[in-house]
């Protein structure tokens, strides 16, 4: 059962009933859902998580949703892999990555909407709808598949080909505006007081927001219940970063791990990194930027959670970092190459900043440091595409194929570590 | 010639219901404030801080530009403008 009890405004302290609202009526702050913690606190244990399913689905108490009726695609509890070859070549003796790539739809995105459609479905609505840069989008449209109902998805017009098609597959509704991420957004906060429908990062965002905890919770239960000393997080709205926060917070509040002492680092693409250039200049006052980046997945110019990252960030005394467009290229070849794991772009935001913070010591060798990578490669094949030696072309012959291979081998000596970069 | 202010929903008790209404154009974006709040006693608190300023989670457009990549509340509202009040937090991952 759901422990959640009313909303809250994280600003004026304002409750709400649990309808479908997300801000508040007065200072427009954002709702948050509340819970009953000492009753939760009864009701789960550590043995009570490990014995439930292997999906988001096994903190179902911790969540604002009723399991009973959950929209399932299995999403989450996804690998968390000690990296060995990428930690020595960043000088990182404990380094693991919990790999989301490996969600139903391919990005983290699947725990958010299978808490939203879930959600939306208890409130009685028939349409999924968001405002999405492609992996949202292919999740409100898989899990609206599951449950029955309709899909309309807004993204902006220049997608990567790979998110439209794993949006269209599952017969959602794309509507591709001609606009930035935030001019979707815009639009659709618009919309949602217009049509009758469950816009997942809109109306429902305070249940949805809520699935990122998931990625906290895994985490610890995963390194045998406690917090990694050292958390590098994509930064888009940075909503997902103050959550897995909030998910570790929860759990020492549950009695399920000792403290937290996590530092949290968050990293963006240079050509949209809002959240980054406010750290930097010490205010917590996000200038909205227009993006310009590879990097779409993190294209939000106008972060919504952005002030809240920024005191996560401080709080847990953390790092802000932006990489290059080069660099997310180069993340993502320094994953796939070391640890044979195929990332995205917010992959290579990831890797290549965990690998600056690393050089410059503002990570410690000897810390406990997980890396998300939060969505798959395949999506954006576009990013590295160019840049990959393309395959050797042969006649079925022996001889072809050893003039071919041999001709590698003295041309292009096989890459050795560190030689992409 | 009047502009058109939308309401986002949060907004809407204080102008009955209605998803926009009509101000008159001509000055800049803090007078329009002013001008709705005497139409609508109880908007402008809504909208600005103590220091008058646009509140944290407000985001306000003209014609679909941010006022901040603007000239903020000083922005000029021509004749056929298109006014947005938008809630800040929404989207994003």
């Amino acid at each position: 059962m759901s422990f959640a009890n009313a909303l809250r405004c994280r600003e004026c302290n304002r409750e709400y009933p649990l309808d479908p609202i997300y801000v508040c009526e007065f200072c427009f702050g954002p709702l948050e859902v509340v819970y009953d913690y000492a009753a939760m606190r009864k009701a789960v244990s550590r043995e009570s998580i490990e014995r439930g399913p292997a999906s988001v689905w096994r903190y179902a108490d911790l969540l604002p949703c009723d399991a009973d009726a959950a929209v399932d695609i299995q999403a989450g509890f996804t690998p968390l892999i000690k990296a060995e070859r990428l930690g020595e070549e960043l000088g990182l003796r404990h380094l693991y990555l919990k790999n989301d790539c490996v969600n139903p739809t391919w990005s983290f995105k699947d725990r958010v909407v299978a808490v939203a459609a879930t959600k939306a479905r208890e409130f009685g609505f028939k349409t999924l709808a968001c405002a999405s840069t492609g992996n949202l989008a292919n999740s409100v449209a898989a899990h609206a598949a599951r449950a029955g109902m309709e899909a309309i998805v807004f993204i902006p017009s220049d997608l990567e080909q790979g998110k439209i098609t794993g949006s269209s597959v599952y017969d959602a509704t794309l509507i591709a505006v001609d606009g930035s991420y935030d001019d979707v957004n815009r639009l659709c906060s618009e919309l949602t007081g217009q049509y009758p429908w469950a816009f997942v990062n809109v109306n429902v965002r305070p249940y949805y927001a809520e699935g990122s905890k998931t990625l906290g919770y895994e985490v610890a239960e995963q390194l045998g219940w406690r917090a990694p000393d050292h958390c590098i997080v994509p930064l888009a709205s940075g909503s997902l970063y103050v959550k897995i926060w909030k998910g570790l917070q929860e759990l020492v509040k549950l009695g399920l791990i000792d403290s937290v002492h996590t530092k949290m680092s968050g990293v963006q693409a240079a050509g949209c990194s809002p959240i980054i250039s406010a750290w930097d200049s010490g205010t917590r006052n996000i200038r909205p930027v227009q993006p310009r980046t590879i990097a779409k997945s993190l294209a939000i110019g106008n972060p919504a959670d952005g002030f809240y990252a920024l005191e996560v960030m401080a709080e847990s005394g953390g790092s802000g970092l932006a990489v290059s467009d080069e660099e997310v290229v180069e993340g993502i070849r320094l994953l796939a190459r070391t640890e044979g794991i195929f990332a995205e772009t917010a992959g290579g935001v990831v890797c290549s900043g965990l690998k600056r913070l690393a050089a410059a010591g503002r990570v410690d060798r000897d810390e406990v440091v997980v890396a998300f990578i939060t969505g798959a490669g395949l999506k954006t094949q576009e990013a590295v595409m160019d840049t990959l030696t393309p395959p050797l072309q042969i006649e079925p012959t022996i001889a072809s194929f050893e003039k071919a291979f041999g001709e590698r081998s003295v041309v292009e000596a096989r890459p050795a570590a560190g030689s992409a970069s | 010639m009047p502009v058109t202010v939308r309401i986002p929903t949060p907004l809407r008790k204080l102008t009955n219901d209605q998803d926009s209404v009509t101000a008159n154009d001509g000055g800049t974006l803090a007078q329009l404030i002013d001008s709705l709040e005497e139409q609508h006693p109880g908007l402008k608190e809504r909208i600005c801080d103590e220091t008058g300023e646009l509140r944290r989670f407000v985001n306000v457009y003209v014609n679909g530009e941010d006022v901040r990549f603007l000239s903020g509340l000083e922005t000029l509202i021509e004749a056929d403008a298109e006014v947005s009040i938008v809630p800040a937090v929404a989207g994003g991952c």
